[in-house]
């Protein structure tokens, strides 16, 4: 028999550790509320009938924000065959919220505290049986990180599926207990009884999707509307207030009866962390601390050592020469010699050679995601990125998306203010991902002699696009305020599990080199054979670089970015194939200006790069391909999160419009001070007075008469005042 | 009425009521803070915005705006 076993709980619990080790799956965890943003199915191992879907975390089924709406209509409208409700053990009080609604859904539910090791190394004790009974469901002890009682959950799981559904042993009071029979009689009676008592607590609490839902005509909502005023008058206070507050008196009641707390009241280590971490006058020095030594060891020093061994000695020449004796030996024929060396090897070698940078750059990623610093990090930024219409939560898709863009954009989701979520959408791949390496490291060593700080300048130029970009666009029109609170919970810190760095760190380095042997390698051919063969004479055949069919098309589309200083046809191509993979900008130059061919040499592109462009037009390159549209794969990710084409299209113009900009005014103003002036120089003048003005001209009131937004915060000071 | 965002850093605090509708009112009260529990202000963030409070046990970030919306008494 298929079972469907769904884990729901609070975000931050633990339900995809959980579902990792049950399934054998290597979904990505993290220590901060929101790491999982989509629900995700995977058999159990050993038992293919059971499937297990890891919903992302809620806080109630009232959803908030897009993932949370994700569980809950998934719990409402697929109705799983059994619960599995992850409890995080630390923080009970506020886990059992969830678990009073989910009980009342009318489907069985089996809880699991997770996290045991931890409550019972802080001294507490949990009588699991008495908790059993409060809240009418089965409930085993488990440590998903630890592994322990997994599989018994597992198996409790299994057997209750199929099995009475749980029937909620927790009471309103008398007179909210009569309205809810009541709205059940009026409106609910077709329902089968299980499902009646989700929908009528809801109906009470006026939930409008659920009132669309049910499809309830005006007549019959203004009839229970009449019976809900009535006990709102009675009690005093709104329905949701006391539903909410009933609920969490009664769990206070729980609390009271099944757990013994040892160390009430005195600090935990999170707290002494918390005390230097995030105190007022450290946390923005150890914030900088932190960024410059991620920066520093995997960008700088160590990762420049491995990557300059890779690239010029591995793939510089050890492999094509490998190679070459090789395929002679083998009598291989000269233009299959040169699709292999200078085609593949080079194409997908230039790229590969980064792999050992990553590597580190993508440990220090998975140890400040496992760690608990992230919601940290949110916490200490906030108040700065509001400033630039952002939240501070806009910084962990951005510190993700140092590693790479998908994630980082999916990573937004967790920002409950839609006007921020759609702005760090657009601007989260303003920030070199692991992919733009390359592309700095090549401009950094072939025309600025490797000079220390073009790869700084790299991140500065992200940054400063991301923060100018929220100024701009947060006053237009279309990003009018809208309300949404931030609340964040801080988790403890813990030391992350070796295991989970190691696989996060790899699982990302391997789909980097899953990318260079498939879609590099495929783009490093076709580059590769578009660049030697073309129509010469008339005839179709091997021919110059110059002649050949890329030079043709490159040459077409050059024009356009002639004004950025770099209008030769490789460049232009090289942009272009950028869109694929920005890693495969590297490939692109490696294949044109034959990165391999020379195998004594492994820099051998760099003079040829050198020659065709200069100091101001390599910058203004770079700047470009740091700036406009990312890859198709984050194309594709921010076509998914805006959900919408307007939405989408505008993000990709205001991504390549921007980078155009700039790059335009970064040369065309170098220019200037060096003593060339045209008519690109004029309009570069005024497109950089059209941007400073967008920056700080005032912005317009919205005119929503919302009191939220700082235009009227700061009207209302005045007023005070 | 004193809102939970006058509290200063160190003190304890319970809820009276939260203000605001819809959407946010509710996520406020989902997240702990209902009628009678008890919240202690634990700091501020470096720029004095947002705070971070203990509730129901756990801690939480808050802006001072949303924490404006909630009505508190003295705790202690």
């Amino acid at each position: 028999m298929a079972i469907k076993v769904a884990l729901a709980g609070n975000p931050n619990s633990g339900k995809t550790t959980l579902f990792n080790t049950l399934t054998g799956s290597n979904q990505y965890v993290g220590n901060w509320p929101g790491v999982t943003v989509e629900k995700v199915e995977g058999k159990l191992k050993g038992n293919r009938d059971v499937t297990f879907i890891d919903l992302p975390g809620i806080y109630s089924l009232s959803p908030y924000s897009m993932e949370e709406v994700v569980s809950r209509n998934y719990l409402i409208d697929e109705r799983p065959d059994v619960i599995l409700n992850i409890i995080d053990g630390t923080n009970l009080e506020r886990n059992l919220f969830l678990s009073t609604q989910l009980v009342e859904l009318g489907i069985p539910v089996v809880a699991a505290i997770n996290m045991m090791d931890v409550v019972h190394r802080n001294g507490d004790t949990i009588d699991t049986a008495r908790l059993a009974k409060e809240l009418g469901c089965h409930v085993v002890e488990i440590s998903a990180l630890k592994g322990t009682g997994v599989h018994e959950a597992a198996e409790a799981a299994m057997n209750a599926a199929g099995g009475a559904k749980t029937v909620p042993h927790h009471h309103f009071s008398g007179g909210v207990e009569h309205t809810l029979a009541h709205i059940e009689e009026a409106v609910l009676h077709h329902m089968p009884q299980e499902r009646q008592r989700f929908f009528a607590i809801k109906l009470f609490e006026r939930d409008a999707k659920i009132i669309e839902k049910l499809g309830l005509t005006p007549s019959q909502v203004a009839h229970i509307e009449e019976d809900i005023k009535r006990r709102e008058a009675e009690l005093e206070d709104d329905s949701e207030s006391i539903i909410t507050a009933e609920r969490y008196t009664y769990i206070d009641s729980v609390i009271k009866d099944c757990v013994v707390f040892k160390n009430k009241g005195r600090l935990s280590v999170s707290d002494k962390i918390d005390r230097v971490v995030t105190n007022r006058f450290l946390a923005l020095p150890i914030f900088a601390a932190v960024m410059f030594i991620v920066y520093f060891v995997s960008v700088t020093t160590v990762g420049m050592w491995v990557t300059n061994w890779a690239n010029e000695t591995l793939f510089g020449k050890t492999v094509p020469a490998a190679a070459e004796a090789f395929l002679t030996s083998a009598g291989c024929a000269e233009w299959l010699q040169s699709l292999i060396i200078d085609g593949m090897i080079a194409g997908v070698g230039s790229v590969l050679g980064f792999v050992p940078q990553l590597l580190i750059l993508f440990i220090f990623l998975a140890f400040l995601e496992g760690c608990g610093y992230m919601a940290r990090i949110a916490f200490i930024l906030d108040r700065i990125f509001r400033k630039f219409g952002l939240s501070g939560k806009s910084f962990i898709p951005i510190l993700i998306g140092t590693g790479c863009g998908v994630p980082g954009i999916m990573a937004s989701r967790t920002i409950e203010s839609e006007r921020d979520r759609k702005m760090t959408i657009i601007t989260t791949t303003f920030i070199p991902c692991a992919a733009k390496l390359p592309i700095i490291a090549l401009i950094a060593g072939a025309l600025f002699g490797g000079a220390w700080w073009v790869a700084p300048s790299a991140y500065f130029v992200g940054i400063t696009a991301i923060l100018c970009s929220g100024i701009i666009l947060k006053k237009t029109k279309l990003f009018s305020d809208d309300a949404a609170p931030f609340l964040m919970e801080l988790p403890a810190y813990h030391w992350p599990a070796i295991g989970n760095v190691l696989r996060s760190m790899w699982e990302r380095a391997w789909s980097f080199i899953k990318k260079a042997g498939t879609v590099i390698l495929l783009a490093s051919v076709v580059v590769w054979f578009a660049s030697g063969f073309g129509w010469e004479d008339g005839a179709f055949g091997m021919v110059d670089a110059e002649d050949s069919i890329l030079a043709v098309i490159g040459g077409a589309i050059a024009w356009i970015f002639a004004p950025l200083g770099w209008g030769n046809w490789q460049s232009a191509v090289a942009a272009f194939t950028g869109l694929i993979a920005k890693e495969n900008i590297v490939g692109t130059f490696g294949v044109l200006y034959g990165f391999a061919e020379v195998a004594g040499d492994g820099t051998e592109v760099w003079g040829a790069l050198a020659a065709s462009f200069t100091a101001l037009s390599a910058y203004s390159f770079l700047v470009f391909n740091l700036l406009c549209a990312p890859c198709v794969a984050a194309v594709g990710a921010i076509r998914r999160e805006m959900r919408s084409a307007k939405w989408f299209w505008f993000a990709i113009g205001y991504q390549c419009v921007f980078a155009y900009i700039v790059s335009l005014c970064v040369y065309q103003l170098g220019m200037m001070f060096t003593g060339s002036f045209g008519i690109s120089t004029i309009i570069a003048i005024l497109l950089a007075g059209l941007f400073i003005w967008m920056l700080f001209r005032s912005k317009k009131g919205c005119g929503r008469g919302c009191d939220r937004c700082s235009c009227h915060t700061v009207s209302t000071q005045q007023k005070d005042a | 009425m004193q809102t939970l965002k006058t509290v200063k850093a160190g003190k304890t605090a319970r809820v009276v009521s939260v203000r605001g509708e819809g959407a946010l009112r509710r996520r406020i009260m989902d997240m702990g803070f209902t009628k009678g529990a008890e919240v202690t202000v634990r700091k501020a963030a470096p720029l004095g915005d947002p705070i971070e409070v203990t509730v129901r046990g756990y801690e939480l970030s808050l802006r001072k705006a949303d924490a404006d919306l909630i009505e508190v008494e003295d705790g202690h």
